[in-house]
């Protein structure tokens, strides 16, 4: 009975309108676990795309992070035969199958975020919207080493997923370095990556910069690099924008911030499969959503919208 | 017993006074399967009255959410015989990465046949679970802390050697190893791909219509997966109901110091228990591996939970000795047919782990109402 009760009520209350079916149905399929929170800006990008195209938008994510359940997620979003689907290719070998199995069935798929060009070609995707990873760890790497740095740590808090470690390798590539041991798994606890970030640089006092992989890894290292007094003398710079990154960047502990416009990833490949599905017609090439570096100029607008469009 | 021979009207029971009468209706319903039984009608009605157009139903729909049941089905049999021997694992899912890291390392970076690696990894795996059964009897820890601290220990192992081995924690390229490997297939492979093809060709289920795919059914066949659930669910069933190993798992579980009064090995029933368990772990690993074509050093990331959680549903007690294998089993299916229906039915999905509590705190209030009209207890 309570059963019952409790099913009826979250029903009614979590369903979205499923009775209006004459807007095209587009489900992004995610990677990032729930507690990932850059993602959402997807998600409020996605939404402001559904309203304005007047398209139905699904979010989907493993809720762990796990890449096979993602699989599964895309299984079951090609089983209930959307429009379109909109992805990210975190892992291409675990995730190739189930999308080329979506693009086998007819339905046109959208690679955003993770995954290269040639990947998303390789799965039969229209088209990919993101950021070339290595190639903007390269620039951040090549900047750096203009400005005198020579040693740095990455706080690499998604270490299972490939793709985002490449900033890392680029990043090193552009220093010159190797990235040897340079690169710790942070996890995603905030208190852990903090401690973490300082048992590093008081083992390794000498480190000239900090890289951070995203608003996960880089809110708990400003308030370790404010704890021991590193602050603005280190040579700090991050992945992905948040408000925390973005309070941090006016402070002037933060150099630069890499923005890859995830609002762009979201928004665009609704605007695009909406006018593919209506009228059949496609931009001749991949978007790069970014990278754009942010500094301490021009943070207005930024600033305005951080964490929701930013 | 010669004036028994009236009783033809009730067959081979006989009248006996010390034995109360029971309707066969209520024996039927009196089990501990009871509630996973009322819950998978339960979820069904629900999403069959919420769902029915959006292709859950359809063939493509029944395998994805048959084959996420089967995921948690295959260690839901492993943690149920050792939650009713009365003990816990809780590095199932530690287990699950650190199989697959195994296999990867031995075939993809060190160039053994796949065989080799799968077989290594059930070696290591088995090896582990005795020292885990190992530990608790010895320590006489509480199995809870014992395995709690080996799914650290794993985890750490399991990205440590992804690392130093080969500066990822992500192993790809085993699709290429399992070409033609004769244990592959075991895992991976699908049966009945000729009665698919037929179905597809009548009509019954769609076809590919793009791409290199394009004229095959979208479902090609039962995934090995799903055969090795219901193989473990049978096996795990037949050996706990129809065994004398089956009732030295319930007395373990009930009350160890009076099954050793009785002359029960409880300890080796433990350890074999733990065995068990993390061999379902690396079942699970393996098609999962073969699967995917990759292990990743992260995989299986509160699957020890999620096990636990189907064998409650399953109407299972935390204490031990009390339990059913089919009802774990259908508590993984009420969990699989959960997560992926509210994908289908458009539910926003952060709320499915509101679901999930709701859905097990519901089961368990059903189940110990249940097990108080079986068992008697107040």
């Amino acid at each position: 009975m309570l059963g019952a009760v409790f099913a009826v009520t979250l029903a009614t209350t979590a369903l979205p309108d499923a009775a209006k079916a004459e807007g095209e149905r587009f489900v992004l399929v995610s990677h990032a676990p729930d507690s990932d929170s850059w993602w959402n800006t997807i998600k409020n990008a996605l939404a402001l795309a559904g309203r304005q195209m007047e398209v139905e938008v699904e979010y989907r994510n493993p809720s762990t992070g796990d890449i096979a359940d993602m699989a599964r997620i895309i299984e079951q979003t090609a089983a209930s035969n959307p429009d379109g689907i909109i992805t990210t290719l975190a892992d291409t070998d675990v995730l190739s199958g189930p999308i080329e199995n979506a693009v086998a069935k007819g339905i046109p798929v959208i690679i955003i975020n993770s995954g290269t060009p040639e990947e998303a070609k390789q799965v039969g995707a229209l088209m990919y919207v993101g950021q070339p990873e290595y190639d903007a760890g390269l620039a951040a790497g090549e900047r750096a080493k203009n400005d005198g740095v020579g040693s740095f740590l990455c706080v690499n808090h998604v270490v299972s997923n490939p793709v985002v470690g490449e900033r890392c390798r680029g990043f090193a590539d552009g220093l010159g370095v190797d990235l040897g041991d340079s690169m710790i798994d942070s996890g995603q606890d905030p208190a852990e990556i903090k401690n973490k970030v300082l048992a590093y640089l008081s083992a390794n006092p000498d480190t000239d910069a900090v890289l951070t992989l995203g608003p996960t890894s880089a809110n708990p290292t400003i308030e370790a690099l404010k704890e021991n007094g590193m602050a603005g003398q280190i040579y700090f710079g991050t992945f992905d924008l948040g408000p925390e990154i973005v309070k941090a960047i006016q402070d002037g502990t933060i150099k630069w911030g890499i923005d890859q416009q995830p609002f762009l990833q979201a928004y665009l490949p609704v605007v695009v499969l909406t006018n593919y599905v209506r009228y059949g017609v496609l931009p001749g090439n991949n978007i790069n959503s970014g990278p754009g570096f942010i500094t301490n100029e021009g943070l207005e607008m930024i600033e305005r919208y951080a964490g929701e469009y930013r | 017993m010669a004036d028994q021979a009236s009783t033809a009207s009730t067959p081979a029971a006989a009248r006996d006074e010390r034995v109360r009468a029971q309707s066969p209706f209520r024996k039927a319903l009196i089990r501990p399967e009871l509630g996973a039984i009322c819950g998978v009608i339960l979820v069904f009605a629900f999403f069959i009255g919420i769902a029915r157009d959006s292709g859950m139903f359809a063939p493509e729909g029944i395998i994805n959410w048959g084959v996420v049941s089967a995921q948690f089905a295959i260690i839901a049999v492993g943690a149920c015989l050792l939650m009713i021997a009365g003990e816990f694992d809780l590095s199932v899912g530690s287990m699950i990465g650190f199989s697959g890291i195994v296999i990867a390392l031995f075939s993809v970076t060190w160039g053994f046949p796949l065989w080799v690696g799968i077989l290594a990894a059930f070696v290591l795996a088995l090896a582990i679970g005795a020292l885990n059964g190992y530990l608790v009897i010895k320590t006489g820890l509480p199995s809870f802390i014992v395995t709690l601290a080996s799914l650290y220990i794993l985890r750490g192992l399991t990205i440590y050697a992804a690392i130093t081995t080969t500066r990822k924690t992500i192993i790809g390229g085993i699709r290429d190893v399992a070409e033609g490997d004769p244990v592959a297939w075991l895992f991976g492979g699908t049966l009945f791909k000729g009665l698919f093809v037929w179905l597809a060709d009548l009509g019954v289920i769609g076809k590919f219509v793009a791409g290199n795919r394009a004229g095959e059914p979208v479902v090609d066949g039962v995934p090995m997966l799903i055969v090795w659930a219901l193989a473990l669910i049978l096996f795990g069933h037949f050996l706990l109901t129809r065994t004398k190993f089956g009732n030295w798992i319930f007395a373990s579980g009930g009350d160890a110091q009076a099954a050793r009064y009785v002359g029960v090995p409880v300890n080796r029933v433990k350890i074999l228990m733990f065995m068990f368990s993390a061999f379902c772990a690396t079942v699970f690993a393996t098609c999962q591996v073969i699967e995917f074509g990759s292990a990743a050093a992260d995989r299986g990331l509160l699957k020890e939970f999620e096990a636990i959680i189907s064998v409650v549903i399953g109407g299972a007690l935390l204490t031990g000795g009390y339990g059913s294998v089919v009802g774990a089993a259908l508590g993984a299916l009420v969990f699989g047919v959960v997560q992926q229906g509210l994908f289908f039915a458009g539910v926003e999905s952060s709320l499915f782990r509101v679901f999930l509590g709701g859905i097990l705190l519901i089961a368990v209030i059903l189940n110990t109402y249940i097990r108080r009209l079986i068992t008697g207890e107040r």
